[in-house]
């Protein structure tokens, strides 16, 4: 099996106590201590005004982590294809929905239900930024981002000059929390391109693996991992923060895991 | 792109169950679409239901998958020996090396309406027996396709509203041509459920009565549920003449509106011209079209745009939404495998319904099923969010 390989041009990251991807870093680093504090999510000022009003929490931050990854590899979204990974869509939406549907009336607005695809974060990007690229939105549970991952790299192998990664969940509200007891939003964006012998890094490959995953020393970092999918990608992004070349095991299905060579 | 081998398909709508029964419809051109009456809806709209769902079982350890959409998976998997195709490819390349991709809007979300009307009365909890992976969760299907057949390669729900199961062949090609798997099970299932017949109707796109896709006075859509699965695998050095094949994909993205497609259909014309380039072919090349035809007034007219700018208006085109209703997520899944019945038949299957021409929509639409050798065909999936998908098909010679 040949390995798929691919460089990061820009990340971009959101979540609790996580305000950009330069917090992260030294958080991740250890040059900073973490500070956990609910995930601050900006208005996306990049969308037209009836759209931003529309936006839910899902849509913000997949928004946000994704501009921060473009704007740090000083990239041109409009031709940029995009693979979108979440494990759900807008939880507060879901909910909205399915209450209205149990109540006599099951009065639905048109909003609520577009909002209600998976894809509607990659609807609000491709309009926010002009974005006529393919793009695609993946859901697979737990394992979304290391699926995303794959996904986008075997995008570049298949002649994308550049691929946009967004991974990124959010909270449900009761009673569906408690089901599905993601604590908070957290998202991250990584903007790849193929690695040729003049690439810049750091360089990532990967390829499936039987070995356990990683997991963070530090207590509040690995509950963050555990409870959030796309958090999922804690370990990886730490081996960046680092600068540290070496192999990550990252969580993707059961009977898989991904492993991910960083050559930093 | 290197073409790839439709080895085994299967499709399962309201026109029946298995290919035998979806060819003898669209042969007799015989819909499938009936007054709704699905659960507890009161809304006057036609919907193209699958007859038997209700009935079928899980087997016992996957039990926590039970809902609506997982039992039509079930039930389309067992048709035409393709799970037999599915274990005998497994055991040919190894379950790592088969990739699930499978495509839905809704998953199984009726479970979860219907759990909303058993809240606990003091705690508003949900009810106990509630799988929220299981059923809810948008990859459930792909979760149990794959544990289904013990397959442990890379598996992944495609969401992209109506083009999920369109854009499936391409993710799995990438995959194939990537060589992180030999094989894929690719597919789309969506079943019937209230958040879909409430939502569309809140937009007021669907109709009263059965769709009309490029009917002049076409009034919305008719939703359906499918189950329809494909088997792709690299081709063989020696071909039969009459395999099918998947020659390109393209994929695009509108950047315009989340529930309206670009009035002028420029989003569908480039992912068209996109799957065109992928194959290697013209667009003279392309001997029917596969509408996505949804029956709504823009949908159509921004299609008929996008195809005439790009094909003129000679090539033979129809939407067989008329028949099957718009199955959404499964929508691109259950017309790539109408596509590839039209192939091996040699059937252009006339669209149902449009009793009067739009003069607007130029195309050359078939109202009457049309015989004829079929070299290629196109299918066009798209989807809220300006996610559009198109996928050319053909016959190995």
């Amino acid at each position: 099996m040949s390995t798929l390989t691919g460089c990061i041009q820009g990340l971009g990251l959101l979540g609790p106590g996580l305000a950009d991807w330069s917090a992260a870093r030294a958080v991740l680093s250890d040059e900073t201590p973490y500070v956990a504090l609910r995930t601050v999510l900006p208005l996306p000022d990049v969308l037209p005004p009836a759209e931003r009003r529309r936006a839910g929490r899902i849509i913000k931050i997949a928004l946000a982590v994704g501009a921060e990854a473009v704007a740090r590899a000083q990239a041109d979204a409009r031709m940029l294809p995009t693979v979108f990974t979440s494990s759900g869509g807008d939880g507060d939406n879901c909910h909205e929905i399915c209450a209205a549907l149990a109540s006599h009336e099951r009065l639905i607005s048109p909003t609520r239900f577009h909002n209600s695809v998976h894809n509607a974060a990659a609807g609000y990007w491709t309009i926010a930024h002009g974005c006529t690229a393919g793009s695609t939105s993946l859901c697979a549970g737990d394992a979304s981002f290391a699926a995303g991952l794959l996904e986008a790299l075997a995008q570049l192998a298949c002649g994308a000059p550049a691929v946009l990664l967004l991974a990124y969940d959010a909270d449900y509200p009761q009673p569906l929390r408690a089901k599905r007891p993601i604590p908070d939003a957290f998202g991250t964006a990584l903007l790849l391109t193929p690695a040729g012998p003049a690439a810049a890094l750091p360089r990532l490959q990967i390829g499936l693996s039987a070995a356990p995953a990683a997991t963070m020393a530090n207590a509040e970092l690995e509950s963050l991992r555990r409870s959030i999918p796309a958090a999922r990608s804690l370990p990886l992004l730490e081996r960046l923060a680092m600068g540290r070349s070496g192999t990550v095991v990252l969580d993707y299905l059961e009977r898989a895991r991904l492993a991910v060579e960083v050559f930093a | 792109m290197t073409p790839l081998q439709l080895t085994h398909c299967t499709a399962t709508s309201c026109l029946g169950s298995g290919l035998a029964a979806t060819l003898a419809a669209l042969e007799q051109a015989r819909g499938g679409l009936s007054p709704c009456d699905f659960e507890t809806v009161e809304l006057q709209t036609y919907i193209g239901e699958v007859a038997g769902i209700d009935a079928i079982r899980l087997p016992p350890h996957l039990q926590r998958f039970d809902c609506r959409n997982n039992r039509l998976a079930q039930l389309g998997l067992v048709q035409d020996d393709f799970d037999r195709a599915v274990r005998a490819a497994a055991e040919r390349f190894g379950p790592g090396r088969i990739g699930v991709y499978l495509g839905t809007s809704t998953s199984g979300i009726l479970t979860t309406e219907i759990a909303y009307r058993h809240l606990d009365a003091g705690s508003g909890a949900l009810p106990a027996g509630f799988d929220y992976a299981g059923s809810h969760n948008a990859f459930s299907v792909a979760d149990f396709v794959g544990r289904l057949f013990e397959l442990t390669g890379p598996a992944a729900a495609v969401c992209t509203a109506c083009s999920s199961s369109a854009k499936v062949f391409a993710a799995a090609q990438r995959m194939i041509a990537a060589d992180q798997i030999d094989a894929a099970i690719v597919g789309g299932v969506d079943s019937l459920c209230l958040t879909t017949l409430y939502g569309f109707h809140s937009l007021q796109l669907t109709s009263p009565a059965p769709c009309r896709p490029f009917d002049l006075a076409r009034d919305g859509l008719s939703i359906g549920e499918a189950a329809a699965f494909a088997l792709l695998e690299r081709a063989p050095a020696r071909l039969d003449p009459e395999a099918i094949m998947l020659l390109g994909a393209g994929e695009s993205s509108d950047a315009h509106h989340m529930s309206s497609p670009r009035p002028d259909g420029a989003g569908a014309r480039s992912a068209m011209q996109a799957a065109l380039a992928a194959g290697g072919l013209a667009p003279g090349d392309v001997d029917y079209i596969n509408l996505h035809g949804t029956g709504t007034p823009s949908n159509d007219q921004a299609e008929s745009r996008a195809v005439t700018a790009l094909f003129g208006n000679a090539t033979p085109c129809s939407s067989t939404k008329g028949a099957t209703g718009h199955t959404l997520g499964a929508a691109g899944a259950l017309e790539a495998v109408i596509c590839a019945l039209a192939l091996q038949a040699g059937l252009m299957p006339g669209g149902l319904n449009r009793r009067q021409r739009d003069p607007q929509l130029e195309l050359n639409y078939l109202t009457e099923n049309r015989r004829g050798p079929l070299r290629r065909v196109l299918s066009n999936s798209f989807g809220f969010g300006g996610a559009n998908c198109a996928l050319l098909f053909g016959r190995a010679a």
